[in-house]
């Protein structure tokens, strides 16, 4: 049953696909220009930059300046979110800079890391999780708002002590929200590497789409966000999903 | 017997809200707990018979008076109204849990899951299982630390009738084989008569002890409806 559902909908996912590529390349044959190619030539391309190296190379900087600063903010924000989310007057306090950060453009912030660290690999870190840390931050901040009282005391009365109440009675409280901040937070944090890239380093995707730019090279930076949208699908199917069905397989 | 228990209330007070004046909850209570006995709380929904068990429990510390144990560090167990069981762990892992890491009693689950008649739910994780069977994961946890005081409110409240006397039936034989002090809230008069040795009756703003009787009748005779229902009769009136 789950199966055949799984594979209903693959079928389904597959066929949509093949339509995209498929109308994809009817505009590109019919409008015949340089600036839109096809995904033939898209995916010529990007075999091409595969088989030199340069794909591997620039996507693989990307990703790990991805992952670098996802667990960062995760790290960060979570701190905070928790804080925040216990302490009434910490959160009253803390608000209007929680509401600050959210609004401040990333490319602001990009910028004055740029401009007050040099152009560097820690500036460029910095940048993005500067970025990201308030969203954590506010979507553990509604876990630890909702906390159950109930099973603290609970934890109290079986002298669970703290290791054994973070563990088994706040943390699996949490996880619905900290998988949430993981899934937005890795979609955000994607799109603001790039941007960093683009801005200030040498290599990477970003850097890629910003030297195609100047060549008007259409083909390299559709080759580039394609195998770009992969990387990140596999990691979402093969890491991020498979994680939050483990942390949710106790509900009914 | 140890397991004593010494109250000692002056007041409880629930401090003043946005809008609403403090409201006293508690007032003078002075009781005296031996050590093994099954002390059963009525008094009508809302008089503070819960929040006199949070006093006794420890999670309620603002008040005036004390609460006194004839041992240091009694070891203490609450049952619930809500079972409060960790939907993310198992049965087992749930009751587990109760005693410290690598404790020696830890072998005795399986047994205990069996007298509960959960033999066979312990990977279970909790939302799947019956509210009733649910309480009586609560109950095993509540007994499996070998408890000198257990603390019970209203344990059995919102099940059908044959479930619950099959739990009380279930309650009654556990603390035979293990005698422990109990102090059980409800507000089920049948229940109180079923269950108590003693049986207290809360009431007034701020509550008191208006009536404290000692239940008359052998345990043996409780499963006589008749019996049971005529000293309902003399303690209630």
């Amino acid at each position: 049953m789950e199966s055949s559902a799984w594979r209903a909908r693959l079928v389904w996912s597959a066929a949509s696909l093949v339509a995209l590529l498929l109308v994809w390349e009817i505009a590109a044959v019919v409008l015949d220009s340089r600036l839109f190619p096809g995904p033939l030539l898209v995916g010529k391309t990007m075999f091409a930059e595969f088989a030199s190296g340069a794909l591997t190379h620039h996507v693989g900087a990307t990703l790990a300046r991805v992952v670098v600063s996802f667990v960062i903010a995760m790290l960060i924000g979570s701190v905070i979110g928790l804080a925040l989310g216990s302490s009434a007057t910490a959160d009253r306090f803390f608000d209007s800079w929680l509401i600050f950060f959210l609004n401040l453009p990333a490319l602001v912030i990009i910028i004055l890391c740029y401009v007050w660290f040099g152009l560097t690999e820690t500036a460029a870190i910095i940048a993005v999780s500067i970025n990201k840390i308030p969203n954590v931050a506010v979507t553990v901040r509604e876990g630890a708002r909702a906390l159950s009282r109930d099973l603290n005391e609970m934890a109290l009365m079986y002298r669970f002590g703290w290791w054994r109440t973070l563990r088994h009675v706040t943390l699996p409280q949490l996880a619905p929200f900290f998988a949430a901040a993981a899934r937005s937070g890795l979609a955000l944090v994607w799109k603001i590497v790039l941007v960093v890239e683009l801005l200030g380093r040498s290599n990477g995707v970003g850097h890629q789409l910003h030297v195609a730019f100047q060549l008007f090279d259409v083909p390299m930076i559709l080759a580039y966000a394609v195998a770009f949208i992969i990387v990140v699908q596999i990691i979402e199917i093969g890491l991020l999903q498979p994680i939050e069905a483990r942390v949710n397989r106790w509900r009914r | 017997m140890s397991g004593a228990v010494r109250i000692r209330i002056e007041g409880k007070i629930w401090p003043a809200l946005a809008k609403r004046a403090p409201q006293p909850v508690l007032g003078k209570i002075d009781l005296d707990i031996a050590g093994g006995s099954f002390v059963v709380l009525t008094g009508p929904s809302g008089c503070g018979k819960s929040t006199l068990l949070n006093i006794v429990a420890g999670l309620d510390k603002e008040y005036a008076g004390s609460v006194n144990f004839d041992q240091t560090d009694p070891a203490m167990t609450y049952v619930f109204q809500s079972p409060r069981l960790l939907p993310w762990r198992t049965v087992y892992q749930n009751i587990a849990l109760a005693l410290p890491e690598g404790d020696e009693r830890l072998v005795r689950i399986p047994e205990l899951l069996q007298r509960v008649g959960l033999a066979e739910a312990g990977d279970v994780y909790p939302e799947r299982l019956s509210l009733g069977m649910q309480r009586r994961a609560a109950l095993a946890r509540g007994f499996v630390g070998d408890p000198d005081v257990l603390l019970m409110d209203e344990p059995f409240v919102s099940l059908d009738d044959p479930t619950a006397d099959a739990l009380r039936r279930l309650l009654i034989d556990l603390w035979k084989s293990r005698p422990t002090t109990v102090l059980f809230v409800t507000h089920d008069r049948n229940e109180a008569v079923t269950l108590g040795t003693r049986i207290l009756r809360l009431d007034g703003t701020p509550a008191t002890v208006h009536a404290d009787t000692d239940v008359a009748l052998a345990r043996d005779d409780r499963s006589d409806r008749a019996a049971v229902m005529q000293e309902q009769q003399r303690i209630f009136g």
